[in-house]
């Protein structure tokens, strides 16, 4: 079991799938879409019977740019990752879209998989990439006039002063 | 007669009502003397007006602006929204038109802990999320780092049982726990003690093995933290033994209960399809009709050698949910049965002295041994690069794990997919067109632990 379970993905000709380069992880499939493919991919898949959004999420790879990707995925910092379920075929198959900070936006999987609705704003909220034409994008585990996407690797546990929204000395000064 | 006049009447009439008599207003007179009105007010038939009096004050002008809906914010320190959920309800009469769950208050930023906690010490925070199965958290964790080590397939045969034990009581103690607040939940006070105090044998049993009654942090990468203690068989053949006949008890006090179906059939309703763009797993995913367990269909540890059914609701509705539960911690049950069979002994956590950390005697005798321990202990063992998801059957649904790992002993990032999370997504769909009577069923028979939805 032991000797099989490193991700190697041959360098040349990476495997394709919907052309789509697809890597194997610990024997779990991982495709890897642009943005420009994933919503056409995602229908794609979901016609092929991955009819239910099992997870929706998101990492920011700031502090580990290295990380392996199969040729011709161009690394980026963050990266959503969507698991799809295949209930009739008993699968999984899963999602990595690699998506620049300075233009982090997707588009949203809504309309395709209501379920991703409330899974989309916390990767919002937490990660601050947003999601093109989600019904209700806000914040949803923080309060909504926080400031700043939590677990983004640049925002440190710990070293912020504690955000109050209801700074009571602050307002009597005010008056 | 004007609007406003008409309103006067009543009102005087009630009035006069309450006030008229021969009694003073400060005095008591003997009853012989009492006006029958007088008499009636004794027995608090005011409060109980004439079917004429209650006509009277129906013909009260309505409101112009009567159409207009009532938005009333349920929690988020209701007692039945199980923590601290908090639900907008959109209201016209008693009919819910829209309710929107918002959720956030218990966020403590547990993810954001993980990734600076060791994969050792972070089954202390994956086994809080969900508090109501922490084991079934902790299996999820374990299992996720164990692919990422590349060895998931070494794990000693004794650990393997050992977890499916102990996660199939948790599944009982869970469900015997979504009893007593159901029925808590719908008036059903007495079903709320018995839940607990079912649910408080098992949760004995978890002290005697792992010194804690929740969040044990007991099963970790590797295998399980001790050995079963002695005695254990007899004290699970003790449960085994004790439950049965208090769940007919259950049975008897609401399954076949009018009351209790009433309250709960055709309540809460949603379909196969829904529930599956929703993403509900779990029960929910259940009720409607579909058979999808985890352990059945994707199997994990040994299920796949386990005889058990998958249990599934036909409406989709409220009393479905209650029925699936209460028929899941039978067929654990049937399980723990065959477990039990088939424990067998050997080592409960793998001799991997990179993973593992030594026997305490062996630190006396050898300086490799100590240095281990130390090095596991200080700065963790350290986990290739990759990422892995893995999802198991929780009480609640599917309950996945997606770890990140930059080779470090820390996980780069640790995403836990709540199943609770996405099923309050259901909510809505459920309380559309109900009564707001009904809301709390429908609350309760989704089960939510706030703990893992805002992890």
């Amino acid at each position: 079991m032991s000797e099989t379970a490193e991700p190697e993905v041959v360098a040349p000709a990476p495997p394709m799938l919907h052309g789509v380069p697809l890597s194997d992880s610990h024997g779990q499939r991982v495709l890897h879409p642009t943005r420009a493919a994933y919503l056409k991919l995602v229908r794609t898949l979901l016609d092929e019977t991955y009819t239910m959004c099992a997870d929706l999420t998101a990492v920011d790879y700031l502090t580990f740019p290295g990380r392996a990707l199969p040729a011709g995925v161009v690394a980026e910092r963050f990266e959503v990752v969507v698991n799809l379920l295949s209930i009739e075929r008993r699968e999984r198959i899963r999602l990595r879209v690699q998506v620049p900070p300075d233009d982090a936006t997707i588009a949203t999987l809504f309309d395709l998989y209501p379920g991703s609705e409330a899974m989309e704003r916390e990767v919002f909220d937490m990660f601050g990439i947003s999601f093109t034409d989600h019904p209700d994008l806000t914040r949803i585990l923080m309060p909504e006039d926080w400031e700043g996407h939590p677990l983004r690797k640049d925002y440190d546990q710990g070293r912020i002063p504690v955000q109050f929204s209801t700074d009571f000395a602050a307002k009597e000064r005010a008056q | 007669m004007t609007d406003r006049a008409v309103e006067d009447v009543a009102v005087q009439d009630i009035l006069s009502t309450i006030r008229g008599g021969n009694e003073p207003e400060q005095g008591l007179k003997p009853r012989s003397e009492l006006t029958a009105r007088e008499l009636l007010r004794e027995v608090g038939a005011v409060l109980r007006m004439s079917e004429a009096e209650a006509a009277k004050l129906g013909d009260l002008p309505l409101d112009p602006a009567d159409d207009q809906t009532m938005i009333i914010n349920m929690g988020p320190q209701h007692p039945s929204t199980h923590g601290v959920l908090r639900l907008m309800l959109e209201l016209q009469g008693e009919t819910v038109l829209r309710c929107k769950p918002i959720i956030g208050y218990l966020h403590t930023g547990m993810e954001k802990q993980g990734e600076n906690l060791t994969y050792m010490q972070g089954g202390t925070n994956v086994t809080r999320m969900d508090y109501l199965s922490p084991l079934n958290n902790e299996l999820v964790f374990s299992m996720a780092t164990e692919k990422l080590l590349g060895i998931d397939g070494d794990i000693p045969e004794r650990a393997v049982w050992m977890r499916m034990l102990l996660s199939e009581l948790n599944r009982m103690s869970s469900h015997l726990l979504f009893m007593a607040t159901n029925g808590m939940d719908l008036g059903a006070v007495g079903m709320m003690i018995y839940g607990w105090r079912e649910r408080e044998q098992v949760l004995r049993f978890f002290q005697k093995v792992t010194g804690l009654r929740m969040n044990h942090n007991f099963i970790r990468p590797g295998g399980v933290a001790a050995d079963l203690p002695a005695g254990w068989r007899d004290d699970v053949l003790h449960l085994l033994e004790m439950i049965p006949p208090r769940l007919e008890e259950y049975d008897t006090l609401m399954t076949g209960q009018p009351i209790w179906r009433d309250r709960l059939q055709g309540v809460g309703v949603i379909t196969q399809a829904e529930a599956i763009a929703l993403g509900a797993t779990g029960p929910i995913l259940r009720s409607t009709g579909l058979e999808w367990d985890l352990r059945r269909d994707q199997p994990y540890l040994h299920y796949d050698e386990m005889e058990f059914d998958v249990i599934v609701g036909t409406y989709g509705d409220a009393f479905d949910r209650y029925a699936i539960r209460l028929n899941e911690i039978r067929e654990s049950i049937r399980i723990v049965h065959q477990i039990l069979d088939r424990m067998p002994g050997g080592d409960y956590r793998i001799q991997n002295k990179k993973v593992t950390p030594p026997p305490r005697a062996r630190i006396d005798e050898s300086m490799e041994a100590l240095i281990h321990h130390f090095k596991i202990f200080t700065e963790g063992f350290k986990v290739p690069e990759g990422e892995v998801y893995v999802a198991i059957e929780s009480p609640r649904g599917e309950i996945g794990c997606y770890i990140v790992s930059d080779g470090s002993a820390t996980p780069y990032r640790l995403h836990v997919r709540a199943p609770s999370f996405v099923n309050i997504q259901c909510l809505p769909h459920m309380m559309r067109g109900g009564l707001v009577a009904d809301a709390v069923a429908v609350i309760s028979s989704v089960d939510p632990v706030l703990g893992e939805v805002d992890r």
